[in-house]
């Protein structure tokens, strides 16, 4: 059947089970002490993040987050959490913005590409400030 | 009250959004326009453009007598003299002017006084004049479900209170303030009221003289205006007492080498070239008000709250603000468990248009202990068919995440 709304079709899609399933039963969820701590807010939403990153020799050894936020911010913090583990720092600072927006898969308007960008930039911020740009 | 007329006057409720018909119920951030704004304005343009206050040549005359009426329309909106009414940049700009002007009378360990729901916009201006001055800034406490009673504001204003800065009506609880006490009380300690009137000029009658407010900021984007363009209202005699904030042409009256004096009220608060276009549609917005009746959309207003407050009203649904008797139209909400964004995306999908975020007030929010909430926000456009596609909307919001 072809849809009668092209538009309502695309947005039906943003709240996808599987975004639903990372925002429900997050992972990765939690604090890990002694480890490089982030916090980061977005004052439009008053959405809160805290995140923190456990390195081994320049990779990302463990990650948890923590936070306040819409479906479509902590899901991109569930997804990118359980991306970026084993991963290198460098490999983390260099990670485009597509890289995190393709992961989500889903058509997201101007003002929600903030929300699911909200973790991904803290992450970077916090590692250029503890490692400096690569 | 015929609503089907008066959406007719509005071409941009005829559009579709997703598909779906228009819903617009974020009038407490902006209000749509009607065609008698806009071709106010593209009238202006098209056929007397000319700078205002400036030439004896017919176009700057015909422009100059527009923009002087206009500011008479206003003024009659709110009964105030031509002289009381100034127009500013919207309500943000009026109460910043205030502030300014007001600064000089406050000294080191004096009081302002606000509420715990102000719009950032009346309580940011007035925590700086405190900082700058050492003054104490004091906060009249709520109720739980979001009122300020008698008692609250007589324990608050003191003797060294020197300015009484209150909200007539909330933007993010709807609760309608008794402005008309708060003035009785300020005045019994010498203190001025400033009011925020941005949601209350454009719903409800707001006769300054019985409120006997001494100051009232209103933006015209919020009552069918445009942007760009608000209005200030003072006392005549405070007005000219107030010192400018700004300087400039158009608000002198005669100017030497190392000296000035000022124009007649209200130019002296305008310097430069206004927005001229904007303000006569500013004009244009309040002869439409005038024409239907401040009272009447009160009316209906109140009818479209009653029932919004009944649909809201479900177990998934927390509603914050008080009964619909002490509140305007204004309704903010939280779906259980959802972020107030998702609920708004998801509303955005049947083509409703709400806020969703801490609405310029991250204070009250924090009150709540919420991180924000979803508002819908009536007008006179309105209709309670549309409450029935919110219902219906919401429905599916809690469908989808459940």
């Amino acid at each position: 059947m072809i849809p009668a709304d092209q538009d309502e079709l695309k947005n039906a899609g943003m709240y996808r089970d599987f975004i639903l399933d990372h925002y429900k039963n997050p992972r990765n969820s939690g604090t890990i002490e002694n480890a490089l701590h982030k916090h980061d807010s977005n004052p439009l939403c008053g959405d809160e993040l805290d995140v923190y990153l456990k390195i081994e020799d320049g990779t990302i050894v463990d990650i948890k987050f923590q936070g306040h936020g819409c479906a479509i911010s902590q899901a991109s913090m569930s997804m990118l959490t359980d991306h970026i583990k084993g991963k290198t720092v460098e490999d983390v600072i260099n990670m485009e913005k597509k890289e995190m927006l393709d992961m989500l898969g889903i058509e997201l308007s101007v003002s929600r590409v903030k929300c699911a960008l909200l973790g991904f930039l803290t992450i970077k911020k916090g590692l250029v400030e503890q490692h400096g740009n690569t | 009250m015929n609503v089907d007329k008066i959406r007719a006057d509005f071409p941009i409720l005829q559009r579709k959004v997703k598909g779906k018909p228009l819903v617009y119920f974020d009038n407490a951030a902006t209000s749509q326009k009607p065609k008698q704004v806009i071709d106010a304005m593209h009238d202006y343009y098209l056929n007397y453009n000319a700078n205002v206050h400036r030439g004896v040549h017919q176009l700057s005359e015909e422009a100059s007598q527009a923009y002087e009426q206009a500011h008479e329309k206003v003024g009659k909106l709110i009964n105030a003299e031509l002289e009381e009414t100034v127009f500013t940049r919207g309500t943000t700009d009026s109460i910043n002017m205030v502030a300014a002007g007001l600064a000089n009378t406050v000294e080191a360990g004096d009081e302002i006084v606000v509420t715990g729901m102000e719009h950032h916009s009346n309580l940011v201006p007035w925590q700086q004049v405190a900082k700058m001055k050492n003054a104490v800034l004091k906060v009249i406490p709520l109720t739980d479900d979001g009122r300020i009673e008698e008692r609250a504001i007589a324990d608050t204003v003191t003797g060294k209170t020197k300015i009484v800065a209150a909200t007539h009506m909330s933007n993010s609880l709807g609760t309608i303030n008794n402005v008309q006490l708060m003035s009785k009380i300020a005045h019994e300690n010498d203190a001025l009221t400033v009011i925020d009137g941005a949601q209350s000029v454009p719903h409800f009658p707001v006769d300054v003289k019985k409120l006997d407010v001494d100051f009232l900021a209103f933006s015209a984007h919020k009552m069918l205006g445009p942007t760009g363009i608000g209005g200030l209202y003072g006392k005549k005699k405070l007005l000219e007492e107030l010192h400018p904030a700004s300087f400039g042409g158009g608000m002198i009256r005669e100017v030497t080498e190392q000296d000035a004096s000022w124009a007649d009220l209200p130019w002296k608060f305008e310097a430069g070239t206004p927005p001229i276009a904007a303000g006569i549609g500013f004009g244009a917005a309040a002869d439409y008000l005038l024409n239907i009746g401040m009272q009447h959309i009160h009316d209906h207003e109140r009818k479209l709250t009653i029932k919004a407050l009944d649909v809201l009203n479900k177990d998934t649904i927390d509603v914050y603000g008080p009964a619909a008797d002490h509140r305007g139209g204004v309704v903010t909400f939280n779906v259980k468990g959802v972020h107030a964004h998702d609920v708004s995306s998801l509303l955005d999908d049947e083509g409703i248009a709400v806020r969703g975020g801490h609405h310029c007030n991250m204070p009250l929010m924090k009150k709540l202990g919420i991180q924000g909430s979803v508002r819908a926000s009536f007008y006179l456009y309105n209709t309670e068919e549309e409450l029935d596609v919110l219902n219906n909307a919401l429905g599916k919001v809690a469908k989808v995440f459940s």
